[in-house]
């Protein structure tokens, strides 16, 4: 692997940054105490309080990793503390949007493929439809759904997360299914091949390898969109709903545990999708 | 009911309209081109109004759109104040503050491969993280006013920047920097006049990106705290006092400036990259 150490490197290099950062942003408030206490602190004393803070500005590493800990191992998984449970809600609503999206996605590639009308008029607004920050839109989704009488906040959620994760399944299908030559069409013309045909046999395995490609951008927008879903509107489960708590009772280090539970939510998506398109293309003799 | 038997003929005559566009001549010319998802679009609004008008749906589940029309007429100066709050204020500078750093960053590494290897990856597996979750953090950092949404959105817009950026510079051949060699270039006028040109495509794709992500951070952050104006103070409380049309209202100027803020950069994107394959008609 070579490219271990440059990775190994930076990382090393952001936690340094990182204890630096918490050390000067932390100092002040030890400064305060003292001058409080009618003590002055030199800097050998400074350093270790700015490691232990209770409710610290910016919390070292060595601090979130131990709620990190605490909150996915310390707890039975059942708990509403434990991070393992809100991230089950998230990833929940994750897949539920990740299904919607890609079904949605894939639905209206095909028709605007086939259909001249639907690509020149829907295809703009499919564009437009992604410069409208959809958290615009997230707490109306919420109130709309419990006014119709929608019980829970699973399927407002799905929605945000499809609506984010549609577009790049859509224009990868698009041109996916665009991908056969003109040879390969005109072949199974000779074939006396119908359209239903073309498209099952040509169009539709044509596209695999686009499709697999668009679906790592798409979990990644999924479960943004699913985050943003439990932030606005005081949701109680789920890893943005542990931020808002932590931010709301003034508990940094919730916040940043939740924070990096969603990261290594994000991280173990990626590659879970990265391995089904890997089999996938194996499956199907595409050179990686 | 008449209302919804109108708005449905008037979607079937559009529909059988656009059918005729798309299939005519006109639809290869400029025009041609721009009236169908005209058409298409004033369809939805039309079929909108009249689903909300015929079937009386509840003005606390969907306003139509010529009251949020009227609502907008009517609150403009709070629509403009939240506008340059949030926008002008919080998601435009941070877009330049976060573009601006990335490129910088991307400059410094430039010379390192080592560094370029080691951070490409992480920059890419940061890129896919939900960074809004770090809006209630810096939020906390920065206080309630701009600054805090600023730096949402410089956080936000940052990585996914610099990984464009770093993949741009890259982008040039070998042919062509050898060219450059050849001619006794130095490393900043080869940067100037052959690497960052080579960049441009790959800038501005991360600048599209970018400009919807600024929007999404600039208003994410002000649901975690903010002065009495901002979009997404508007958008949060009026929620709560289930006014829906000022919500509506404060969405379509949302997507005005989303949409104008991307066309912004495609208008350049075309200026500057004429050259490009993609940019030739």
């Amino acid at each position: 692997m070579s490219r271990a150490l440059p990775v190994l490197t930076v990382l090393a290099g952001i936690v340094v940054l990182w204890y630096a950062a918490a050390v000067l942003m932390n100092a002040t408030w030890v400064h305060d105490q003292a001058e409080r206490a009618g003590t002055t602190v030199t800097w050998a004393e400074v350093i270790p309080q700015t490691m232990t803070q209770d409710r610290p500005l910016l919390p070292p590493p060595h601090q979130v990793g131990a709620e990190l800990w605490q909150g996915l191992f310390g707890q039975a998984v059942t708990s509403k503390r434990s991070l393992v449970y809100h991230a089950y809600v998230t990833f929940k609503g994750t897949m539920m949007g990740f299904g919607l999206g890609i079904v949605a996605g894939v639905l209206l590639a095909m028709a605007i493929v086939r259909f001249r009308v639907m690509d020149m008029s829907v295809m703009p607004w499919a564009i437009i439809s992604q410069t409208v920050p959809i958290v615009a839109l997230a707490p109306m989704i919420l109130t709309l759904s419990s006014q119709l009488g929608l019980e829970g906040r699973d399927l407002p959620k799905a929605i945000i997360a499809a609506y984010l994760s549609f577009f790049p399944v859509l224009v990868s299908m698009v041109k996916g299914l665009r991908s056969p030559d003109q040879m390969q069409l005109d072949l199974l013309k000779t074939y006396g091949a119908g359209e239903t045909a073309t498209f099952l046999k040509l169009r539709l395995p044509a596209s695999m390898p686009y499709f697999f490609a668009s679906l790592k951008v798409a979990v990644a927008a999924s479960l943004v969109g699913t985050i943003v879903g439990e932030l606005p509107t005081g949701a109680i489960e789920g890893l943005g709903a542990r931020m808002l708590i932590g931010s709301q009772f003034g508990e940094p280090l919730i916040m940043w545990a939740a924070l990096f539970a969603a990261a290594i939510l994000a991280g173990l998506l990626i590659l879970v999708v990265g391995f089904v398109e890997r089999a996938a293309r194996k499956r199907m003799g595409v050179p990686l | 009911m008449t209302a919804l038997w109108l708005a449905l003929g008037f979607w079937l005559a559009a529909w059988a309209l656009n059918v005729w566009l798309a299939g005519s001549r006109l639809s290869q010319t400029g025009p041609g081109r721009a009236l169908v998802p005209l058409i298409f679009g004033a369809t939805v609004l039309v079929l909108w109004e009249g689903l909300v008008r015929g079937l009386g749906v509840a003005p606390v589940i969907l306003p139509a759109p010529s009251v949020i029309a009227a609502k907008i007429a009517v609150e403009l100066p709070v629509l403009w104040q939240d506008f340059t709050q949030t926008i002008l204020k919080g998601a435009i500078p941070g877009f330049l503050m976060g573009a601006g750093a990335a490129f910088l960053t991307a400059i410094a590494i430039d010379r390192s491969p080592f560094l370029q290897r080691g951070l490409l990856p992480v920059g890419n597996f940061v890129a896919a993280l939900p960074i809004v979750g770090l809006a209630p953090i810096l939020v906390m950092w920065f206080g309630f006013d701009w600054q805090s949404k600023a730096a949402v959105v410089v956080v936000m817009v940052f990585f996914p920047m610099l990984v464009n950026i770093v993949a741009g510079l890259q982008a040039s051949e070998r042919m062509q920097r050898d060219l450059m060699a050849t001619w006794g270039a130095s490393y900043w006028q080869a940067l100037w006049k052959l690497r960052l040109p080579a960049a441009m495509p790959f800038i501005f794709n991360g600048l599209k990106i970018a400009s919807t992500l600024a929007l999404i951070g600039a208003i994410v952050a002000e649901f975690f705290g903010s002065p009495i104006y901002g979009m997404g103070f508007r958008i949060s409380t009026e929620v709560g006092r289930l006014g829906l049309d000022m919500v509506w209202a404060t969405i379509a100027v949302a997507a005005l400036a989303g949409s104008v803020f991307y066309g912004l950069i495609t208008l350049i994107e075309r200026w500057v990259t004429f050259w490009h394959p993609s940019q030739r008609h």
